[in-house]
């Protein structure tokens, strides 16, 4: 059997190291998330006002995030506003800009979508009973779209904690610059290392994507 | 004689150029339940949705009692309470389970004890035939068991006058009969009811008064059993005979 470089886990604390690079991706996926879906909310419900100024703005918007790469993103606030704006931003906190930025975009698109998909009906029976307006949405309209939104906002973080895996660029020390860090560390004892913890890194991605995608399913059927 | 609960005075609702109703004058005592019929389209159910306030008008007034619901300063979800209102569609809360639908408005619009809500949430279960069905969601009921509980949400908010737009229109047909017995139960109790509705002998059988409408006007208005044997007007001679078959099949052979 070929060296797979797998005996470099086992050495000090590697492996622990690898488990906090993925819990420092997990936590900035989750903060952007957190952000998100309250500015998500905002920005959808604005939307559904059907104003053209505020829909042309949105539409730019929507627009920057998909053309833009990711990295691109996160070089300009990173490098770019410190410079221009002199403020010094440590790299999680512009990954967690740039990650809210793209997530409130995705957001409120999701949530426009969920406020035209709730029939008008809902609203006339519940306003024909009696309740006022914000009773309307507190009780019947936002736990029904939240609902809807809680399985597409898990598919939101699932793809953030992919696209984590760009942060290392501008030096966040995440799983994948973790994995660097140890097959450098230890290129002349394991040479084949790369190997064996890449394929570690791939395995601990999968595991906490496909959790987190078995839970969004499961919530999906639970609610439907 | 019985005091009026509903009065409309002159309403009169336009779509842009076009006149959904022309100048309606209506009462209903309490306790009458009226059959409002005409052909679909003629503006029967625009009627019922403009008395709940749902639809904006451009000409008359409405009241509930002596409380005018389309005064400018009214107070429209006070209003609402006292007017009960079921649609064709059911419209229960779908992330609500039988009886959170039906304590929603009791608990959180007129403050009622939950307790004593869902003690006589639960009475009504029972009584259309739902007694067991309290935790079960939207999703899991039929078609006609979703308009009973509609029909019992609306009921614990004790209206003064229901209105049932054609509640029984979405059902398959062997589910229409189990609706409209709690209807017709519910005349019995005396509740006042304003019907809009398809089913012509389910009109016969409960209207106290029929009103024709047609083209957004009151045609004809009568009790059932003239209206049924001896219509009036031509119109209303049309619109009965429209429910009828012809054999000409038969003949043909």
């Amino acid at each position: 059997m070929p060296d797979l470089g797998l005996d470099i886990l086992f050495k000090g604390n590697n492996f622990m190291r690898l488990l906090e690079g993925l819990f420092v991706a997990f936590k900035i996926s989750m903060i952007s998330v957190a952000i998100s879906i309250p500015l998500g909310l905002v920005v959808g419900t604005l939307m559904t006002l059907n104003n053209k100024i505020l829909k042309a703005v949105f539409n730019i918007y929507v627009n920057i995030v998909r053309i833009m790469p990711q990295l691109v993103l996160l070089y300009i606030v990173y490098f770019g506003a410190s410079r221009l704006l002199d403020i010094n931003v440590s790299g999680e906190v512009a990954a967690v800009i740039v990650f809210t930025f793209w997530g409130t975009a995705e957001m409120g698109d999701l949530v426009r979508g969920a406020m035209i998909s709730i029939p008008k009906h809902q609203y006339e029976s519940a306003e024909s009973l009696g309740l006022v307006k914000s009773q309307v949405f507190a009780y019947v309209i936002i736990p029904q779209m939240v609902r809807r939104l809680i399985p597409l906002s898990i598919n939101l973080i699932t793809r953030m904690i992919k696209t984590t895996s760009l942060v290392l660029m501008i030096g966040v020390v995440e799983v994948l610059k973790v994995a660097q860090q140890i097959i450098e560390a230890n290129r002349v004892s394991s040479p084949n290392g790369a190997f064996g913890v890449y394929l570690v890194v791939f395995i601990l991605y999968f595991l906490v994507c496909w959790s987190i995608s078995l839970f969004a399913k499961y919530l999906e059927k639970k609610w439907r | 004689m019985a005091e009026n609960i509903l009065k409309i005075e002159g309403l009169t609702k336009k779509y842009s150029e076009r006149v959904l109703l022309n100048n309606i004058d209506l009462t209903v005592k309490k306790g009458e339940v009226v059959v409002i019929l005409g052909p679909s389209g003629c503006g029967k159910s625009t009627l019922l949705r403009c008395i709940n306030a749902l639809e904006p008008i451009q000409g008359g007034k409405i009241f509930i009692d002596n409380d005018e619901i389309t005064a400018k300063n009214a107070h429209l979800p006070l209003l609402r309470q006292r007017i009960g209102m079921v649609f064709q569609s059911y419209d229960l809360f779908s992330h609500l389970t039988v009886m959170g639908n039906i304590l929603l408005a009791p608990c959180k619009v007129q403050k009622r004890d939950k307790k004593e809500v869902m003690k006589e949430a639960q009475e009504w279960l029972e009584r259309v035939g739902l007694g067991k069905k309290a935790n079960q969601y939207p999703r899991q009921l039929s078609g006609g068991e979703k308009q009973r509980v509609a029909i019992v949400r609306t009921l614990c908010m004790h209206p003064e006058i229901l209105l049932l737009d054609e509640i029984t229109a979405a059902l398959d047909p062997e589910k229409v009969h189990e609706v409209l017995n709690v209807v017709l139960d519910l005349s019995k109790d005396g509740k006042t009811m304003v019907i809009v509705t398809h089913e012509m002998r389910f009109a016969r059988a409960i209207a106290d008064r029929i009103v024709f409408i047609d083209d957004g006007e009151i045609v004809e208005e009568s009790n059932p059993e003239e209206f049924f044997t001896n219509p009036k007007t031509d119109r209303a001679k049309q619109f009965l005979s429209s429910f009828e078959y012809s054999n000409d099949k038969v003949g043909a052979e």
